[in-house]
């Protein structure tokens, strides 16, 4: 056999492909600095009610003063736009990176509702049309990897990042941000969302991040008449909390109204301050500040 | 992705990447001792994969502009997600004609060219052609400098 040297031992040209990459991660790193803590917000599968919690949890961060950013990652669905009330604002072309929209709680938003024409556009790349499964994933990865860096979030507080459901998208988060302040990972009591939390409950900790949370949404309903609160499901399936460091932050009730309020732009945490699910919201971000302080 | 000069034991290096416009690209690269030269020629997917790192083959003519890949890569993108920062530079010759240092103005012709360009990636397209203005100490953009600057900076590809 012949003796052809490695890629290694031949030294630089080339295609000059890993300098480009390694460029990109240093913008990412640059950008990554202003941002004091990255939270990710996740859950193994999609009718949680993530996102509305989200923008709630960012809508009342924002308005305790703190300079707050929501990113929408969960590009084929995404929804923080219309539910922070910016679908329609446009972005600047700064001198420093793309210029989010702001909420009119002081929320610097992106998400692709930003980018795209048309409400129920679906999220289409440019491309060869066969074979689309080798290419899109690393055209998102990389669309998202766009949407921290060459973003002009200036100094945040927090950088609320809304994961796509699905627990490989947790990994694609990790893969940009491998140290997120903390993660929230959002289930239902019901048995199915369970199980599926638990799966990237393992992921998130065999990945080291450090600050887990559980919230579980929806789990009972204030009767509007008593203000008696009845739970909606039979607890099922894994109790999570407690398993391997990880504690559950918190529990939000059902509220009709949460899920109204935050489509017309709203958020339910500011316009119904005394009910047991905006209680509910702030209780979940003491806690997660109190978890950000003790990093 | 290097390739070796076997005889000559010696990494060719990147010289031309050409897109003819059907998805396929080719990228030429010779060898620094004997000269001899080949062609990469990439498939469509093979072409998308590279591109959708966001990164060309042979290096950059052009740093990474704030969101290309999304920007040259969305399908169905919103006219006007985009807002330019600066009013019109056109205002700035209304004060007394002179001016602003370092400050590019753009003649009528090369403003309507520009107007061409879609507007999802029309801020970024004259970015590029500000920043190799600059460097050239350019004052006034036109028509047959934008050319230039395409040829030159291979923008083609975007
Ligand atoms: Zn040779």
């Amino acid at each position: 056999m012949r003796n052809i040297r490695t890629y290694t031992e031949v030294g630089p040209g080339g295609a000059s492909i890993p300098e480009q990459v390694v460029a990109q991660g240093d913008r990412l790193a640059a950008r990554l600095k202003d941002i004091r803590s990255v939270v990710g917000i996740a859950s193994g599968k999609g009718g949680v009610g993530k996102s509305a919690l989200t923008a709630n949890l960012a809508a009342a961060l924002a308005s305790d003063g703190l300079r707050v950013g929501a990113l929408d990652a969960d590009l084929n669905g995404p929804s923080l736009a219309r539910m922070l009330g910016v679908v329609g604002k446009r972005m600047v072309e700064g001198e420093h990176g793309i210029e989010p929209p702001t909420a009119a709680v002081g929320v610097r938003v992106v998400s692709m509702e930003l980018f795209q024409d048309g409400e129920d556009a679906p999220l289409r790349w440019r491309g060869p049309e066969a074979d689309g499964w080798v290419w899109r994933n690393v055209v998102e990865t990389g669309t998202l990897r766009e949407l921290i860096s060459d973003v002009a979030w200036g100094e945040l507080d927090v950088l609320l990042v809304d994961v796509a459901p699905g627990t490989d998208r947790i990994g694609r988060l990790l893969d940009l941000v491998p140290d997120p302040a903390a993660l929230l990972l959002v289930t239902t009591p019901s048995e199915m969302s369970r199980r599926v939390v638990a799966r990237s409950a393992r992921l998130v900790r065999e990945a080291c991040v450090g600050k887990v949370g559980i919230v579980e949404n929806m789990t009972s309903w204030e009767c509007p008449n008593c203000n008696a609160l009845t739970d909606l499901y039979e607890p099922a399936g894994p109790d999570l909390s407690g398993r391997d460091g990880i504690e559950k932050w918190g529990a939000v009730p059902f509220d009709p109204r949460l899920a109204r309020s935050t489509d017309e732009g709203v958020p339910f945490v500011l316009s119904h301050p005394e009910t047991p699910a905006a209680l509910a919201i702030r209780e979940i971000i003491a806690r997660l500040l109190g978890e950000l302080e003790a990093k | 992705m290097k390739f070796l000069c076997l005889p000559c034991d010696q990494v060719m290096t990147f010289a031309e990447r050409q897109v003819p416009g059907d998805g396929t690209l080719a990228a030429v690269f010779s060898c620094p001792s004997c000269e001899r030269e080949m062609a990469m020629l990439t498939n469509p997917y093979e072409t998308q994969l590279v591109s959708g790192l966001g990164v060309k083959i042979g290096g950059r003519t052009v740093p990474e502009q704030p969101m290309e890949l999304l920007r040259t890569s969305l399908d169905g993108a919103r006219p006007d997600a985009f807002v330019e920062a600066d009013a019109p530079p056109a205002a700035a010759t209304l004060a007394g004609d002179v001016p602003i240092a370092g400050r590019l103005t753009w003649s009528a012709d090369a403003l309507e060219r520009l107007e061409r360009v879609p507007s999802f990636v029309r801020g970024m397209v004259k970015r590029i052609y500000a920043d190799w203005a600059r460097e050239r100490g350019i004052s006034e953009m036109t028509p047959e400098l934008m050319s230039r600057a395409r040829t030159e900076l291979g923008l083609e590809e975007m």
